[in-house]
């Protein structure tokens, strides 16, 4: 049993009542009319893959149907910290 | 009797613009034929008929009715709109419930509760909800859309054990707390009314699926079917 804790319900729930929502604090370009074609390329389909700590979003969809934050370590799933939506992580890889 | 009101009716005696909807009257009647999703299963003659004795009792609370309130908690206008209309207040601790009479609340998310009550009261509350609420806030009648079971008896617990991974043990389960999460391959509202008895709320289209599911997992302790 994998169990991650939803900041909104404040308990550790079973795995399976999560769905992985992909990369997290992706900043939608302010002025989407005047943005390169790259720009917004980058914004729609780049994402990050790192190997060690990636920042991703997590949605309760089987409990409180919430989205929060999740710091995750890709090598070995463990999770360093959990943070809602709007606050920032306070365990971030090193360069970061 | 079905009762429309048209939204400029509204407007007229509240100014606000977020107050501006439709509402109707979903209370069946003569006109409007009201069927529990589990009407097809015949609950009354298994009753009836069925066995007396048994771990585990089903008894389906049908026709009620269901509103969700959804409101952000910093909004003072809608928490004290909802304890005036409701004469208690909207729980805030995440997973916690209030039952008063025959009135209850559920906390969903931190915006979301849902309210159940005799079916033929839940358009006066809505009415009285919307009137006493200010701010940014909605409320959905969703009678129509779910049902709730209660399940009781001393091996109600080893039901939920099969059917939920979530733990329903005494130390992370006690009365009045309320959880939504897995059940059975579909989802349900669950929450502790007593030592011995939890409430499902569960979705329409998969009330066949959990009816039969309950049957199932309640065989080997014996299932009485209440009416
Ligand atoms: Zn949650």
């Amino acid at each position: 049993m994998f169990y991650i804790y939803c900041p909104h319900c404040g308990e550790h729930r079973e795995e399976e009542e999560f769905h992985a929502k992909g990369q997290a604090h992706i900043a939608r370009p302010a002025d989407p009319d005047s943005c390169s074609d790259k720009e917004w390329g980058e914004y729609l389909y780049f994402r990050k893959n790192p190997r060690g700590l990636h920042h991703e979003m997590w949605v309760h969809a089987a409990g409180c149907r919430k989205f929060f934050n999740v710091t995750r370590d890709t090598v070995s799933y463990e999770i360093k910290e959990v943070y809602k939506i709007g606050e920032r992580p306070s365990v971030v890889a090193a360069g970061n | 009797m079905s009762e429309m009101i048209a939204p400029e009716k509204v407007a007229a005696n509240k100014p606000e613009a977020v107050q501006e909807v439709a509402r109707m009257n979903q209370l069946a009647g003569p006109a409007q034929r009201a069927e529990s999703p589990l009407h097809h299963a015949d609950l009354g003659t298994i009753a009836q008929k069925g066995p007396k004795n048994g771990g585990v009792t089903l008894q389906e609370h049908k026709l009620l009715g269901h509103l969700v309130i959804r409101g952000s908690q910093d909004n003072q206008a809608f928490l004290a709109g909802a304890r005036e209309a409701l004469g208690f207040d909207l729980p805030t601790a995440p997973l916690s419930s209030v039952q008063q009479g025959d009135r209850s609340v559920r906390w969903i998310s931190p915006d979301e509760w849902l309210l159940i009550v005799p079916g033929e009261e839940a358009f006066d509350v809505e009415e009285q909800l919307r009137a006493a609420m200010g701010g940014h806030f909605a409320i959905v009648n969703v009678s129509g859309g779910q049902t709730v079971l209660e399940l009781s008896g001393p091996e109600a617990r080893s039901v939920l054990k099969k059917s939920t991974p979530y733990d329903v043990h005494d130390r992370n389960f006690p009365v009045g707390k309320v959880v939504t999460s897995v059940f059975a391959k579909t989802q349900a509202v669950i929450r502790r009314t007593g030592e011995q008895s939890w409430e499902l709320v569960i979705r329409r289209s998969f009330a066949d699926y959990a009816w039969l599911w309950l049957q199932d997992a309640s065989a080997e302790y014996g299932l009485v079917v209440k009416a």
